[in-house]
């Protein structure tokens, strides 16, 4: 158990190790100044010669999100048509067929919006063609799309007035030139050499030990996984995720996929301590989230060693945990920690199958789903986490008497409205989405559709319940892990959640970009004795508070229907 | 200095008095009016609830229906809900009640008086004095006002000096004298001529003047929301939207779980759930932030001025009379080189003899009280007055001699009398130069006497720093508030008083477009303003300043340029002025986050309550042990009704402001309103479900 333990605090430990120095590069390479890796120049470039890019023009925060929605558009179009007809295209050793249209509309989109919803098996869904031209390329985009964007919030912490808020394309390509990509080689380097397969090879074939011949799916996997960690995608190379043999084969390769969806989430945090130039205020951020995953994560490891009550019971012993639905070779402490670190970032890869979780450790990674803001997704969770900042600095600077500021810029009515209509669309996203799952399942269980809304869930009751709330969740915040259990490929969830998707991913995008660039031009008034301090841990727990009671607010009762009903059941 | 606010006949009002309630439970009704409480988005919900409610209550009553739940329960949800959009209505409408009662009480100064007018008649154009009614008086015209006569509008003296009691307005018994010309040529409506004549120029159309404004801002009926409050409102709405969304989502669930969810129970749910409390007082914080200013005698054109007082970083004040009690002193004469004692003191009572300033007077005094009274044979019978100007920055007199020569004796700042002296060929004696500059070293003003461009010597003249005031700055600190003390003294007398008093910056040998330029280069820097004046040259900085508070006795110019106008004409108000601003927004903040903290309990109250009959096991959230679902959804909706009028009285007060830092400030009001709003509600409840458990 002490091994298991020290398994989880040394993969945490070493992540923030690495977070702080690349932090540090981050913010290097944003403010552009010197840094390692400035040989990949000649290479950006020629991007922007290519691209007609003149990489020296600051944007406001309009011009920004054009180019972001835009670019965004393009590549949806581009995979959308790619998946339609792959079964016809080259590099597909193993024969797959082209996608139907509403599960290509969802796959192109979960992929675009770093999201990785996945209603398909990577092994029989997609071609190698379309894993790296079009999944892979987009976990690379979608990842340096969040990055830049979260970026352009910056500009809004500095004392100039400015009405740019710098180059989302800039920030895009050096995003990937000097992280993403010399950074997967590295992790998928690691990878390769311990079992994950690179080869373009199509199925391999075992005989088993009782003579059967079995077909093991192989491919160009290493690089994928590599970025489907680094860039908080986690869509699998395989069906089974991480949790796959080949994908995460085995203790060391789980430390390192760990660390490598973790790393660049918190990162981001110092980074933008870094280029503002307030320390302070990247360590209380750190606090804040880091308190936020502890709460998640230790009743989740607790519950998941107690083992299952049902089990219990029965008066069979559980001396390794819960181990339903779990590696051997990980165990479930490192199951319980990848389980809730997947879901506060955006990553949404599985090294276990949350549908086995037990129903208290399925409330936690749904929390840290609806949140979302506890680290985030690469650039998604600084985002998420600035509407919650900008409500805690209109409220605490109400409650100390001063018309609330954010690093000397006035919070004013329009930012407070954007906000606010960021805050309540994971609620409206999540809750409606359900609630209409949960009424076409009721009233038209019969409807004559491909799969019919009653042949949806493997489990009824409250942990159908949470299947559906989980799919939502995960969509709106685009995780893309899955609870399982829950016929999603057809009609109403591949569209329902594609909608979700798209909203859960551009308006949280938009929504901060947009008040960071109105408060990036206003006056800077300098901060004095009567200014509200926002580097101080009386600030984080405000900040703190906000998200728990915006959390709480929205989801309680639905998490009361779902997994606490469930919990208290089986209790 | 220490005034008390109230005066005999404007007594501060009990929180609720017996009158005003009345007139504020019929305006409770009267706000019903969904055409009024749609600018409330909160209670407008509310409002929409309880109309579906008394729909279904009709429904069962006539039907006889009861899958939702008895007569009686719905019923009484019904009444609830509409007691509290009831009590929210009060709490606005005690708060517009109480505004009117203090603007009333202004308003009586201002009854109808007759006015004599002067008007030009006949073909000579002979002014001849009519007796008209005062609110037949327009702008431009001119009234005759005598001993005895209450003033019947605003104005601006235009001819005559008199003595004014202008307790009416201020509660100050002391009468003032107000003269036409200069700075102190402004009268107020309501105020009685105590002695003298004096013509007036009505300077406001009727129903124009400040008062005017701000009786309609406390009456409600001009009030417009803040930016701060506007914000607020949105983000209370966006609350709100996100309980119906989470409502609207239950039903589905609900049916999913098998589980029927009464109306009731549905529209309970979501009135508790939202910010109601908030949503409630909001407008009566905003009233009462009004009324509290005018309680201190101070008229705000806006509510936005009010509040941005608040958030106000620098503050300039004038020495004199803010920081100095009155007026400098006369302490001692120092002779210069050769000359003696009398001589010196003599040609000081002579320069002083014919000043009114209380500086000249005092040396006059201390002439008297000197060993020999040298005044008694001293005449100034012929003498020419020489004021004291900016520019010369000296004054003195012109007295004449036989033989047709004239003594010429100044006083004045030593670099100006050095100017005269070394023009005319003196020497300015270096002894008079070490002194002057020990006795501004020292806090005090050194005047240099000249007779006939030859040094006499030199007066000291002593500031008495008002007792308290150190402390006030103090606090003011506290609250981020830099105090700049502006001074016509040369920069080592202010920099002394300055010290002593504990400003934070001085401006000395202020001239009027210094003052303008240090708020100019404080604004640039970003920071916001207040400054306190009466004169016509102060007009532009009050206009540049964000905070300008005009004095009532100022002049016209200055009160339209500012936008408060201080009736007692107390320099120091401006630091009520800021609390004030600040008390506005803590109380909004402090009750928003009450509000939802709230939510948790409530939470915890109903959704057990609608769901443990088909899920059993829920039964474990229902820590409060309330008696039943019915009892648990009314205690709430109960307790979320009551807590409207019990804040009542906070709001209208206001949260206390603290100046204790504003990390520790925001740490204790968390503690309070943040982590109490949490448990209030859960004491609260059972209570009241303990009480409502026994009647089901």
């Amino acid at each position: 158990m002490t091994t298991e333990w020290m398994g989880v605090i040394v993969t945490y430990g070493i992540t923030v190790l690495l977070a702080i120095p690349l932090g540090k590069f981050l913010a290097n390479v944003f403010k552009d100044e010197p840094n390692a890796f400035d040989f990949m120049k000649p290479l950006e470039r020629l991007i922007y010669r290519l691209g007609g890019i003149d990489p020296s023009r600051e944007m406001n925060w309009k011009e920004n999100l054009v180019a972001l929605l835009t670019i965004n558009a393009l590549w949806l179009i581009y995979a959308f048509v790619l998946l339609l007809t792959q079964g016809s295209l080259p590099l597909n050793p193993d024969g797959n067929p082209s996608q139907t249209p509403d599960l290509a509309f969802n796959t192109a989109i979960s992929f675009l919006i770093n999201c990785n919803l996945q209603h398909y098996s990577g092994e029989s869904g997609v071609t190698y063609l379309t894993q790296l031209g079009v999944l892979m390329f987009l976990q690379f985009v979608s990842a340096a799309t969040g990055i830049a964007a979260a970026v352009l919030l910056f500009r809004s912490f500095m004392p100039k007035p400015v009405e740019t808020v710098g180059n989302f394309y800039v920030l895009f390509v050096k995003s990937i030139t000097r992280v993403l990509l010399p950074f997967s080689l590295v992790i998928a380097m690691i990878l390769a050499f311990n079992g994950t397969p690179a080869s373009f090879d199509g199925k391999d074939t075992l005989v088993t030990m009782q003579g059967d011949t079995v077909g093991v799916s192989r491919g160009p996997a290493a690089g994928f996984i590599a970025i489907k960690h680094l860039g908080t995608n986690g869509g699998g190379w395989f069906g089974a995720n991480s949790a796959h043999p080949l994908e995460n084969p085995n203790y060391l390769t789980n430390m390192v996929e760990m660390i490598a969806q973790v790393v660049i989430p918190i990162a981001m945090i110092f980074a933008l301590g870094f280029f503002i130039n307030r320390k302070r205020f990247a360590w209380v951020i750190y606090a804040v989230m880091t308190v936020g995953l502890l709460m998640l994560l230790v009743p989740t490891i607790l519950t998941e060693l107690g083992g299952n009550p049902a089990i219990a019971h029965l008066g069979i012993g559980q001396p390794t945990g819960a181990m339903e639905g779990k590696e051997v070779r990980f165990g479930p402490l490192a199951s319980a920690y990848w389980s809730i670190v997947t879901t506060v970032i955006s990553t949404g890869s599985v090294n276990s199958m949350h549908d086995s979780s037990m129903a208290m450790s399925g409330t936690m990674e749904l929390l840290g789903m609806m949140v979302n803001a506890f680290y985030g997704g690469v650039g998604a969770g600084l985002l998420n986490f600035y509407y919650f900042l900008i409500i805690a600095v209109f409220i605490s600077g109400l409650m100390v008497g001063r018309t609330p500021e954010l690093f000397g810029r006035k919070v004013e009515a329009r930012e407070i409205k954007i906000a606010s209509i960021v805050a309540l669309l994971s609620a409206f996203l999540v809750k409606g989405g359900t609630a209409l799952a949960a009424w076409f399942f009721i009233h038209y269980g019969d409807a004559s559709w491909a799969v019919k809304p009653s042949a949806w869930l493997n489990n009824p009751g409250f942990h159908g319940f949470t299947e559906m709330l989980y799919e939502m969740t995960s969509s709106n915040a685009n995780n893309g892990s899955g609870f399982e259990g829950l016929g999603d490929n057809n009609f109403f969830w591949n569209y329902a959640t594609g909608i979700v998707l798209i909203m859960g991913r551009y308006i949280p995008i938009i929504g901060p970009v947009a008040i960071a660039g109105l408060l990036a031009r206003k006056k800077y008034v300098p901060e004095s004795a009567g200014t509200l301090p926002v580097d101080t841990p009386t600030f984080g727990l405000m900040i703190f508070a906000v998200i728990f009671i915006i959390t709480a607010l929205s989801f309680f009762p639905a998490l009361t229907l779902g997994p606490l009903a469930e919990y208290f059941s089986l209790k | 200095m220490a005034k008390q606010l109230s005066s005999p006949n404007r007594t501060r009002p009990g929180l609720f008095q017996k009158e005003l309630i009345g007139t504020a439970i019929r305006e409770s009704f009267i706000k019903l009016n969904p055409a009024i409480l749609v600018k409330n988005p909160v209670m407008f919900t509310v409002e929409v609830g309880t109309l579906i409610m008394v729909l279904v209550t009709v429904y069962i009553g006539v039907t006889g229906d009861t899958t939702q739940g008895s007569l009686a329960y719905n019923l009484s949800i019904t009444f609830i809900l509409l007691v509290t959009v009831l009590f929210a209505n009060f709490a606005e409408a005690i708060a517009e009640a109480r505004g009117k009662a203090q603007a009333e009480s202004l308003r009586k100064t201002r009854q109808e008086t007759p006015a004599k007018v002067i008007r030009p008649v006949g073909e000579y154009k002979l002014d001849e004095v009519q007796t008209i009614s005062s609110a037949q008086l327009k702008k431009g015209d001119i009234f005759l006002c005598e001993a005895g006569d209450i003033i019947p509008s605003d104005g601006e003296i235009v001819e005559g000096l008199a003595t004014i009691d202008e307790s009416a307005i201020t509660g100050e018994s002391a009468p003032v004298i107000r003269e036409a010309g200069g700075d102190k040529s402004s009268v107020t409506g309501g105020t009685k001529v105590l002695s003298d004549r004096i013509k007036v120029m009505v300077t406001t159309q009727p129903g124009e003047s400040f008062l005017d404004k701000m009786i309609a801002l406390v009456e409600g009926a001009t009030r417009q929301k803040t930016p701060n409050e506007i914000a607020l409102t949105i983000l209370l709405a966006g609350f709100t939207l996100i309980f119906i969304i989470v409502c609207v989502a239950l039903k589905p669930f609900a049916d999913y779980a098998n589980t029927p969810i009464t109306i009731a129970a549905l529209i309970s749910l979501f009135v508790c759930l939202i910010p109601t409390t908030i949503g409630g007082l909001l407008s009566a914080i905003g009233i009462a932030g009004m009324d509290r200013a005018l309680q201190a005698n101070v008229i705000a054109k806006s509510g936005r001025a009010v509040e941005t007082a608040g958030d106000v970083d620098t503050l300039l004040l004038d020495k004199t009379g803010t920081i100095t009690i009155g007026n400098r002193k006369a302490t001692n004469f120092y002779p210069a080189p050769g000359v003696s004692q009398t001589d010196m003191v003599r040609a000081s009572a002579l320069s002083s003899l014919a000043d009114e300033t209380p500086e000249g007077k005092s040396i006059v005094e201390l002439a008297r009280n000197g060993e020999t009274d040298v005044t008694r044979n001293l005449s100034t019978t012929g003498a020419t007055l020489i004021k004291f100007t900016a520019e010369t920055r000296s004054s003195g007199i012109d007295v004449p001699l036989p033989g047709g020569e004239s003594l010429r004796i100044r006083k004045g700042a030593m670099d100006s009398i050095r100017a005269i002296v070394q023009r005319a060929g003196n020497v300015f004696p270096s002894e008079i130069e070490t002194k002057a500059n020990e006795i501004a070293a020292n806090g005090g003003t050194p005047l240099v006497v000249i007779e006939n461009e030859a040094v006499k010597g030199v007066i000291e003249l002593q500031d008495i720093i008002k007792p308290g005031i150190s402390e006030r700055f103090d606090r003011l600190r506290k609250m981020g508030v830099k105090t700049v003390m502006v001074t016509g003294d040369n920069p080592l007398t202010a920099k002394f008083i300055a010290g002593k008093a504990g400003v934070d910056d001085f401006i000395a040998e202020a001239k009027p477009e210094d003052k303008m330029n240090y708020i100019r280069r404080e604004q640039t820097g970003g920071k916001l303003v207040a400054m306190m004046g009466d004169g016509t040259n102060d007009a532009p900085a009050l206009a540049q300043a964000d905070v300008g508070v005009a004095m009532n006795s100022g002049t016209q110019a200055a009160k339209e340029a500012g936008n408060m106008v201080d009736l007692d004409n107390d320099p120091t108000k401006l630091i009520e002025v800021v609390e004030i601003g600040k008390q506005l927004l803590i109380t909004r903040g402090t009750l928003t986050t009450f509000s939802i903290a709230n939510d948790v309990a409530k939470y915890f109250a109903i959704v057990p309550a609608l769901f443990t009959l088909s899920i059993p096991a829920l039964q474990a959230l229902n820590i409060m042990g309330l008696h039943s679902p019915e009892s648990a959804i009314l205690s709430a909706v109960i307790f979320n009704a009551i807590i409207i009028p019990l804040l009542i009285p906070l709001a209208l007060r206001g949260v206390e402001y603290k100046p204790i830092g504003a990390s520790a400030l925001l740490r204790r009001n968390l503690f309070i309103y943040g982590l109490g709003g949490i448990v209030a509600p859960f004491v609260g409840i059972k209570l009241i479900d303990l009480a409502v458990g026994l009647f089901i």
